[in-house]
C-alpha cells in the first residue's frame, strides 16, 4: 500500500500533493460545448435523430423542411445543455465560494489569513467555533483543557449529534504558542474515500516531547465539510487537500438507474427502427424498380438517362425520412416532462408527509416513479425502518432476580428502586456499567439541565434509565468521567476503549475508579458474546432464561457484565493494545483479538431489556403490500428470535398452523446445505398449497450458501415469497439485492441506517426513511420517506398510477407517429413511390410536436380507480408488476390501431376528395384534420377520468387546431394561403370528418365495451364497482364520509393507549383485532453499537470485496 | 394511510407535538398537487354504449341520404377521347401521332345529354396516370418568382426546368412546363356554345400567388417543348389556366376545371365538342377524359360519402341491436366483486 508522508508545518519542503483548490465542475467553459454534445450524443436516440437531420440538409432527398427536424432537436439539446450549464454554473459558484474562503493558516511560525485553496498539505490550520473545516485535518490542539473538540458531521454522513475528537495524545498539553512551531511528520495512507478509518501515526521532532510513535485513528481528525461547535477553537494540520480529501474522494455520480417501463420503451423503439428500416428498403427497392419501368416513360418528370452515382439510393433515402417521424421525437420530453411531475407529485403529497419528523416525502431520482409500481420484492430492513427506532428501557435482570415484568416498566418497579436505594453493590455495579460503558456525550445546557448525545439509541436508553435510578452521567471531559450517585459525585478515569465492532458483538471500556484507584473492566454486549466470557464456575441459567424470555416478548436485549483487573495485568495488556492501535494495516482485526485478551472471565451482572416499538401502521402496510403480491424479505443484523417476533407481529409471517418457517442452518457447512436442501424439497411439494411458507436464514449459513449453492438458492428465492435473514452484513443485504435482481425481479430496498446503504443503492429502487439514525440512508436513496407505512401509498397509489400514466403515454406516442407515417407510406403508393410527403413541413412539426403532444400530458392526471379502490384491493397492482399495460402485446394493439387509423383517414380523405377536388393543399389538409379528430377522440376514449384541464387540453387542442390553421392560411406567402377557410366553407369537409371519426372510432368502441363488459379485466370491474356505488351515494361524499370516519378512528385509536398507558402491556398480540398501537421492542445488537464502527466493517468489507 | 393520526407516537411523549411549527415543510395543499382536481369518470355503461351507437346510426342514415341524392342530382358526362381521336393509321403508333406537329390534331366528339342540366355547366379535362404528386415534379416550381419579377432568378427549385439559352425560365419548372393544351370548342346544335374561361382559378391565386406583374419569359424555347405555351403579353394573374394548372394534384387521376358553360343543356341535347387533341398521355398510358358536370352542395358526383354514410349507420344500428341482445340474453352485473380474480381463487394473488 502506498503512503503518504506529512510534514508539519514545513515551508521549505515542496510536496507535489495537490493544493486546497476544489472542483466539483463537470465542464470548463472552452469543454463545455464538445463534452455536453459528445455525451448527449452518446445516447442512441439522439444519433438517430441527429442523423436524420443532417439527412434532410440534402435538398434532393428531404420531403420536409429540414427545420422541422433542426428546430426541436436543437430546442431538446439546447433544454439539456442548458440545464447542464447551469448545475454546473452554481457548482462553480459554491467551490468558488468554498476556495475563497478566508482561512487562519501558520506560515513561518505567524498565524496569516489566507484564502481556503491555498491551503498545502502540512500546513498548520485554526479554527473558531462554528468554522467549516476546510480540508481533512489531524487534530493537534484544542481550546479545552482534555484535549477534546465536538464537531458536526451532518454534512459527511448526515448524522446531526455531535461527535467528539480528541488531540492525539503526543500533542496533549502543549500551549498555543507552541503549535505554531510544532514540527513532526504524520504517515498515512493515501486519500481514500473511507470516513470512518484513517490508520496513521505521528512522530513529532525535538524538542517536542517524546518522538515516540503516535497512533492517529479517525478520532483524531477534522474532516472537511464538518462543523466545530461547542469549542472555542482548534487547530490541526492539514493531510488532505482538495478533492483528493476523504468528501472528495466519496464524490461520485450513481449510476442513472433505468426503470422496466424505459427499458420496454427501449426495446419498442428498436423494434420500430427495425421495421422502419424494412418499410425503407422495400419502399426504396419498388421506388427504384419504378422509376426504371415507369417513370422513364412520364416525360413531365423529365428523369436523366444518366443519374450520378448515388442515384439508386436516393429513393430509400427519402423513404428514411420520410419515415423517420415513426420514432418520435417528442416522446423523450414528454417522459422527461411527465416523470418529473410524478416526482413532484410525490414532494407534494400531504398523506407522506410525516407530522412527527416534520419531514416531506422526497423523490431525489426523479427517472424512476414507474418502477414503483413494479416491485415484485421488498426487502427490508427491520430496526429503524418497521420499528421506530426509539428505545425505552423496559425490563432487567440483576443477578438473577426480574425486575418490571409485572409492570412492564422496570423504572417503576418498586422492588428495583428500593434495590436502588438500599446500595445493593450487585444493583449498583449493574448501573454504573449501564452509565459509563458507552460513548454518550452528556451535554449540560445553560439552565443545568443535562442532555445526552448518543450515537446508538440503546447507550442513549440505557444511560437515561440509569438516570432516572438516580445515577446519573454528568460529565464527560477527555478521559474524566463524572457520575452523581443520589448526590455524591463519583469520578472515573476511562483508561482505554475497547471499541464495538460488528464482529466482536460487544463493547468493553477499561476504568479507574477514583475513589479506590481500582481498574475495572465493563462490558456490555449481545448474549452470545458476552455469556462465553463468564468466568468459570458462574451461573448464568437465569440469565439465559432472561434473555430468552425477553426475546420472546420482542424486546432488544443486551448482557452487562464487568471484572477487576490487577495492575499488572492491565499493564502488559494496554501495551499490546497500544501496540495493535498503531497498526497500519489490518488494525481493526488485531484490535479485536487484543480485546479478546482482556475480555475474559467477566462476572455477569444482568440482562437489560430494551423495546422498540413497531411504527405505525406496518402490520396492515405490509398485509396491503403481500396483497398487491409484492414479496416480502427481511434483511436484519438482528438475532434470529427478534426477528421472527418482529415478522410475526407485523403480518410478515402467518403464525401456525397458516404459516410454516423453515430454517436453514447448521453448524458446519455440510449441515447448513443438507437444511438447505431439506427447505428447497418442502417448498417445491408445498408450493401449490394454500400455506405461508418462510424461509429463516442466519448471516453464516448465508455466507456458505451465496458462495456455493447459489442456485439452489436462486431456486428458493424464486420459490418462496417470504423470507427473513438474521445477522447479515451490510454487502450481504447487498448481494441478496443482486441475486434477486439477477432472477429478474423488480426489487426494492428500503432502510433507514448506514448498514442500509448499500443495499438500497443496488436495488432497482431504494427507499430511505429518514429516520433517527441519520439521512445517509435517505440521502443515498432514490425516495426518502418519514414513515414505512407510506411505502403503501407510495408504491400503490403513485407508483401504479405513474406506471398507468407512461403506458399511455409512451404507446400514445408512438402510435400517433404511425399513424401519420402510415398516411405518409400510403400516400407514397399513390404518388408513383417517389417519396413526396403528403403534409407540409409545418403541419408535421406541429402535428408531432404541438397537436398530439399537449393534450396526452394530461394523462399524467389521469387515474382509473380511485386511490380508495387501489388501497381495497391492492391486487390490482398485479397488472402493473406482469407489466400488462405495456408489452409487446399491448403496443401491437396500438400498432394495429394507427395502421387501421391511417387506412381510414387516408382511403376516406383520397374518395372524399376525388377528381376535381383533389387538389394537394386541400387533400393534405383534410387528412391532417382527420388524424387530429381521430386523435382527440382516442385520448379521450383512453382516458379514465377527465378533470377541467383535461378537458380544455383535449378539447382546446382541438379548438386551437382549427384556430391556428386558419390564422396559418391568412398569411399568403405560407403554403396553405386560404386552405382552411374554403374547407370549412365546404359541407363536405364536415362531413368526410364526421365519416373519419366514426369509422375510426366505432369498431375501437365496440372492441373496447365488449372486452370492457364481457372479458372485463380486474380494473374494469373495480371501475364498474366504483360507479354503481356511486349511484348510491354521490362519490363525492362517499369518500368524505369514509374519510370523516377514518378520521375518528385514527383519534381513537391515538388517545387510546395514552389513557390506559401506565399498565399498558406490549405483549404479542399476533392477532389482535386492533393492531394500531401494538408496540414491541427486540433483543437486538444491530444498533446497539455506535454507529460509526458498525459502519467501518462494511466499508472494510466492502473494500475487501470491491 | 391517515398521517394525521400519527401526530404522537412513542410513550416518552419528551417532545411536543402539539407545538406549532412555524418552519412546517409539510406541503401546501392544492387540489392539483394533491391530485384531487374534480373529475368526471365516464365508463362504458351498456346504456351509453347502445344509445350513442344507435344515435350515430340514425343520424348517419338521413345524412347519408341525402349526400346520396345530392350527387345522384349531378348530372355528368364523361367523355373518354385519347384513344378515339387519333386516326386509325396512327392507332399503332399513337406516340409518333402525338409527337409529330405536323399531324391534324382535331378531332370531333359528340355527346348527348342524359338529363337536364342546370347552368352553370362546369367542363373540366381528366387526366387518368398521371402523376402531378411525383416528387420531382412537385417540387419542380419556383412560387417567389411567380409571385413578383423581383424574384426572376430564383429558380433553384426548378431543376431541370430552371433555365434555358442561359437565361431563367418564366415560370420555371417542370409543372409549368408541362401545361396541358388540349381545347375544346363546343356547339350546339351547330351553334356555338360560349364556354367561360374567366374566374376558373382560385381567386386568391390570382391575387396573392401570381403576380400580376410577372410576365411569361424564355417559356417554352428549350429544345423540348413540353405542354401548352403562353402568351407572353398576358401577366401570369390573368393565366387562369396555368394557374389551376399549378394546383397539383395529389392523386394520379384528377380533374382541373376547363370552363363554365353557362346556359342550362336541355334533355337530349346533342353537343359536338371540337378537340385539339394536344397533349402526350400516350407515352405513359394515361388517360384524357372530357367532363361536363353540375354541382350541388355537396359538389360533384360522388357517390362515396352516400354509400359510406349509409352502410357506417346501417353498422351502428346493428351493432346497436346485437349489444341490446346481448344485454338480454347475457347480462352481466357491472362491477360485481366476485368477478375479480382474486376473490374468485382463494390462493389470495392473482395468477
Amino acid at each position: 500500500m502506498m503512503k503518504r508522508f506529512v510534514y508539519i508545518n514545513d515551508d521549505s519542503s515542496q510536496d507535489s500533493y495537490c493544493d486546497n483548490r476544489i472542483s466539483n465542475r463537470k465542464y470548463t467553459l472552452l469543454n463545455f460545448l464538445p463534452k455536453n454534445l459528445w455525451e448527449q450524443f452518446s445516447r442512441f436516440m439522439n444519433q438517430y435523430f441527429l442523423l436524420i437531420a443532417c439527412l434532410q440538409l440534402w435538398s434532393l432527398i428531404t420531403p420536409v423542411n429540414p427545420a422541422s427536424t433542426w428546430g426541436p432537436l436543437i430546442f431538446i439539446f439546447a433544454v439539456s445543455a442548458t440545464k447542464e450549464a447551469w448545475d454546473d454554473y452554481n457548482r462553480y459558484l459554491s467551490d468558488k465560494q468554498a476556495n475563497e474562503k478566508e482561512v487562519w493558516v501558520v506560515k513561518e511560525g505567524i498565524r496569516k489569513h489566507i484564502q481556503a485553496q491555498d491551503i498545502r498539505v502540512g500546513s498548520i490550520v485554526w479554527l473558531r467555533e462554528n468554522d467549516e473545516v476546510p480540508c481533512d485535518l489531524v487534530l493537534i490542539g484544542t481550546s479545552e483543557p482534555q484535549g477534546i473538540c465536538y464537531v458536526e458531521t451532518a454534512a459527511l454522513d448526515g448524522e446531526t449529534d455531535l461527535k467528539t475528537r480528541v488531540i492525539p495524545s503526543a500533542c496533549i498539553g502543549l500551549a498555543p504558542e507552541q503549535l505554531h512551531k510544532i514540527k513532526g511528520v504524520i504517515e498515512c495512507p493515501n486519500p481514500d474515500k473511507d470516513i470512518r478509518r484513517f490508520d496513521a501515526n505521528m512522530r513529532l521532532f525535538p524538542p517536542f516531547i517524546d518522538n515516540d510513535l503516535c497512533p492517529l485513528t479517525i478520532n483524531n481528525t477534522l474532516l472537511q465539510s464538518c462543523y466545530l461547535r461547542n469549542t472555542e477553537w482548534a487547530c490541526g494540520v492539514a493531510v488532505y487537500t482538495g478533492n483528493e480529501t476523504k468528501l472528495g474522494m466519496s464524490r461520485g455520480v450513481p449510476e442513472p438507474k433505468l426503470t422496466a417501463v424505459d427499458a420496454m420503451i427501449d426495446k419498442l423503439t428498436g423494434a420500430i427502427f427495425l421495421f422502419q428500416i424494412v418499410v425503407v428498403i422495400v419502399l426504396g427497392f419498388s421506388g427504384n424498380i419504378w422509376k426504371d419501368t415507369e417513370a422513364r416513360k412520364q416525360w413531365y418528370v423529365k428523369y436523366p438517362d444518366e443519374g450520378p452515382w448515388y442515384e439508386l439510393l436516393i429513393i430509400p433515402l427519402r423513404f428514411e425520412l420520410l419515415c423517420s417521424i415513426m420514432i418520435p421525437i417528442s416522446i423523450k420530453v414528454s417522459l422527461d416532462l411527465v416523470k418529473s411531475l410524478y416526482a413532484k407529485f410525490i414532494d407534494w403529497d400531504e398523506e407522506m408527509y410525516d407530522n412527527d419528523t416534520n419531514t416531506p416525502s422526497h423523490a431525489a431520482n426523479t427517472a424512476i416513479s414507474e418502477d414503483l409500481g413494479q416491485v415484485e420484492y421488498i426487502l427490508t430492513d427491520k430496526t429503524g425502518t418497521l420499528t421506530e427506532n426509539r428505545m425505552i428501557f423496559r425490563r432487567c435482570c440483576i443477578s438473577g432476580i426480574v425486575y418490571g415484568n409485572e409492570s412492564g416498566d422496570a423504572l417503576k418497579d418498586v422492588e428495583l428502586l428500593n434495590a436502588v436505594a438500599k446500595n445493593v453493590p450487585d444493583v449498583l455495579r449493574f448501573l454504573t456499567v449501564m452509565t459509563i460503558c458507552n460513548t454518550v456525550i452528556p451535554i449540560r445546557s445553560n439552565s443545568g439541565a443535562i442532555s445526552y448525545k448518543a450515537q446508538s439509541q440503546d447507550e442513549d436508553a440505557l444511560v437515561n434509565a440509569a438516570a432516572r435510578l438516580h445515577m446519573v452521567l454528568i460529565s464527560k471531559n477527555g478521559n474524566t468521567i463524572g457520575v452523581n450517585f443520589n448526590g455524591s459525585v463519583i469520578q472515573y478515569e476511562i483508561l482505554d476503549v475497547l471499541e464495538f465492532t460488528s464482529d466482536r458483538k460487544r463493547m468493553s471500556v477499561v476504568v479507574r475508579d477514583c475513589q479506590n484507584e481500582k481498574i475495572l473492566l465493563l462490558s456490555k454486549g449481545a448474549d452470545e458474546a458476552i455469556f462465553p466470557c463468564a468466568y468459570p464456575g458462574q451461573q448464568i441459567r437465569t440469565f439465559v432464561d432472561a434473555v430468552e424470555q425477553y426475546a420472546q416478548l420482542g424486546l432488544r436485549t443486551l448482557c452487562l457484565g464487568w471484572r477487576e483487573l490487577k495492575d499488572d495485568e492491565y499493564e502488559e495488556w494496554s501495551h499490546m493494545f497500544k501496540e495493535a492501535s498503531t497498526a497500519l494495516f489490518d488494525r481493526e482485526w488485531k484490535l479485536a483479538e487484543v480485546c479478546q485478551r482482556l475480555e475474559h472471565d467477566l462476572e455477569i451482572l444482568g440482562v437489560t431489556a430494551i423495546e422498540d416499538r413497531l411504527q405505525d401502521g406496518v402490520p396492515e402496510t405490509i398485509e396491503t403490500l403481500r396483497k398487491a403480491g409484492i414479496n416480502f424479505w427481511m434483511l436484519t443484523g438482528d438475532k434470529q428470535n427478534t426477528a421472527i417476533q418482529i415478522a410475526l407481529l407485523c403480518n410478515f409471517i402467518s403464525s401456525e398452523p397458516k404459516g410454516q418457517l423453515l430454517f436453514i442452518n447448521g453448524k458446519s457447512e455440510d449441515e447448513v446445505v443438507r437444511s438447505l436442501e431439506r427447505v428447497l424439497l418442502t417448498m417445491r411439494i408445498t408450493s401449490s398449497e394454500p400455506k405461508d411458507l418462510a424461509f429463516v436464514v442466519d448471516g453464516w449459513a448465508l455466507e456458505v450458501i451465496l458462495k456455493q449453492y447459489r442456485e439452489a438458492f436462486t431456486e428458493l428465492a424464486i420459490l418462496s415469497r417470504t423470507a427473513i435473514c438474521c445477522r447479515v452484513t451490510p454487502s450481504q443485504k447487498a448481494q441478496l439485492v443482486e441475486l434477486l435482481k439477477s432472477c429478474d425481479y423488480r426489487t426494492l430496498a428500503i432502510g433507514d441506517g448506514g448498514n442500509d446503504v448499500r443495499m438500497i443503492q443496488q436495488a432497482d429502487i431504494g427507499v430511505g426513511i429518514s429516520g433517527r439514525e441519520g439521512l445517509q440512508a435517505a440521502r443515498a436513496a432514490d425516495y426518502s420517506i418519514g414513515k414505512f407505512r407510506f411505502l403503501k401509498r407510495l408504491i400503490l397509489v403513485h407508483g401504479r398510477y405513474s406506471y398507468n400514466r407512461t403506458a399511455f403515454l409512451s404507446q400514445y406516442s408512438f402510435y400517433k407517429s404511425l399513424v401519420i407515417c402510415f398516411i405518409q407510406i400510403l400516400f407514397s403508393l399513390f404518388s408513383g413511390v417517389s417519396g413526396s410527403s403528403l403534409f407540409n413541413s409545418v403541419s408535421l412539426m406541429a402535428y408531432n410536436v404541438f397537436y398530439t403532444s399537449i393534450p396526452v400530458l394530461t394523462s399524467v392526471l389521469d387515474k382509473d380507480l380511485t386511490e380508495k379502490t387501489v388501497m381495497q384491493h391492492p391486487q390490482i397492482l398485479f397488472y402493473c408488476q406482469a407489466g400488462r399495460l405495456l408489452n409487446p402485446s399491448t403496443f401491437a394493439g396500438w400498432f394495429g390501431r394507427s395502421l387501421y387509423h391511417a387506412l381510414v383517414v387516408f382511403l376516406i380523405s383520397i374518395h372524399a376528395y376525388a377528381g376535381e377536388k383533389c387538389e394537394m393543399e386541400e387533400l393534405s389538409m383534410v387528412a391532417l384534420s382527420g388524424c387530429i379528430w381521430l386523435q382527440a377522440f382516442v385520448v379521450t376514449l383512453e382516458m379514465n377520468s377527465f378533470t377541467i384541464l383535461q378537458h380544455l387540453a383535449i378539447w382546446g387542442n382541438f379548438v386551437a387546431f382549427y384556430v391556428i390553421n386558419c390564422i396559418v392560411s391568412t398569411i399568403p406567402s405560407a403554403g396553405m394561403y386560404t386552405i382552411m377557410f374554403r374547407l370549412c366553407k365546404q359541407p363536405s369537409y364536415w362531413i368526410t370528418m364526421v365519416l373519419i371519426a366514426a369509422v375510426g372510432m366505432g369498431p375501437v368502441l365496440a372492441i373496447k365495451y365488449f372486452r370492457y363488459t364481457y372479458r372485463s379485466s380486474a380494473i374494469n370491474i373495480l371501475q364498474q364497482a366504483e360507479r354503481s356505488r356511486g349511484i348510491i351515494f354521490s362519490m363525492g361524499t362517499l369518500e368524505s364520509q369514509l374519510k370523516s370516519v377514518e378520521k375518528d378512528v385514527a383519534s381513537l385509536s391515538i388517545t387510546q393507549p395514552k389513557n390506559r398507558n401506565p399498565v399498558y402491556e406490549p405483549l404479542l398480540l399476533s392477532d389482535s383485532p386492533t393492531p394500531t398501537r401494538r408496540s414491541i421492542g427486540s433483543s437486538t445488537f444491530d444498533f446497539f453499537q455506535p454507529a460509526q464502527s458498525r459502519l467501518s466493517t462494511s466499508y472494510s468489507r466492502n473494500c475487501k470485496n470491491n | 394511510m391517515n398521517s394525521k393520526g400519527a401526530s404522537t407516537s412513542g410513550g416518552d411523549g419528551t417532545r411536543d407535538s402539539s407545538a406549532p411549527r412555524r418552519n412546517s415543510k409539510k406541503p401546501k395543499y392544492s387540489k392539483f398537487t394533491q391530485q384531487e382536481l374534480p373529475a368526471c369518470k365516464p365508463i362504458l355503461t351498456p346504456a351509453w354504449i347502445i344509445t350513442s351507437f344507435a344515435l350515430v346510426g340514425l343520424v348517419f342514415v338521413p345524412i347519408g341520404l341525402a349526400s346520396l341524392s345530392a350527387s345522384e342530382q349531378v348530372v355528368e358526362i364523361v367523355d373518354r377521347y385519347d384513344i378515339d381521336c387519333i386516326p386509325e393509321q396512327f392507332q399503332k403508333n399513337q406516340l409518333a401521332y402525338i409527337q409529330n406537329s405536323e399531324t391534324n390534331k382535331t378531332c370531333t366528339r359528340n355527346l348527348i345529354v342524359p338529363k337536364k342540366m342546370n347552368s352553370p355547366v362546369y367542363v373540366y379535362y381528366q387526366l387518368d396516370n398521371f402523376y402531378q404528386n411525383h416528387r420531382r415534379y412537385v417540387k419542380s416550381r419556383s412560387d417567389k418568382q411567380l409571385r413578383s419579377t423581383a424574384y426572376e432568378q430564383v429558380t433553384d427549385s426548378c431543376k431541370p426546368e430552371d433555365k434555358a439559352n442561359g437565361s431563367a425560365i418564366v415560370p420555371c419548372g417542370l409543372i409549368a412546363w408541362s401545361l396541358f393544351n388540349d381545347t375544346y370548342k363546343f356547339s350546339l346544335d351547330s351553334k356555338v356554345l360560349e364556354v367561360n374561361k374567366k374566374n376558373i382559378a382560385w381567386k386568391s391565386d390570382q391575387d396573392h400567388k401570381f403576380g400580376s406583374d410577372v410576365y411569361p419569359k424564355n417559356f417554352q424555347s428549350g429544345e423540348l417543348i413540353g405542354g401548352a405555351k403562353l402568351n407572353a403579353s398576358i401577366p401570369l394573374s390573368e393565366q387562369e389556366d396555368l394557374i389551376v394548372w399549378m394546383r397539383t394534384a395529389a392523386l394520379p387521376t384528377f380533374r382541373k376545371l376547363y370552363g363554365k358553360i353557362e346556359v342550362d343543356l336541355e334533355l337530349n341535347d346533342k353537343i359536338t365538342v371540337v378537340i385539339q387533341n394536344n397533349y402526350n398521355t400516350y407515352g405513359f398510358g394515361g388517360k384524357k377524359k372530357l367532363v361536363l358536370s353540375t354541382t350541388t352542395w355537396i359538389g360533384g358526383k360522388n357517390d362515396f360519402l352516400g354509400v359510406a354514410y349509409l352502410t357506417v349507420g346501417g353498422m351502428c344500428l346493428f351493432l346497436a341491436i346485437c349489444f341490446v341482445l346481448l344485454y338480454v340474453f347475457k347480462p352481466r352485473t357491472l362491477g360485481d366483486p366476485s368477478y375479480l380474480s382474486w376473490n374468485r381463487n382463494a390462493a389470495g394473488h392473482p395468477s
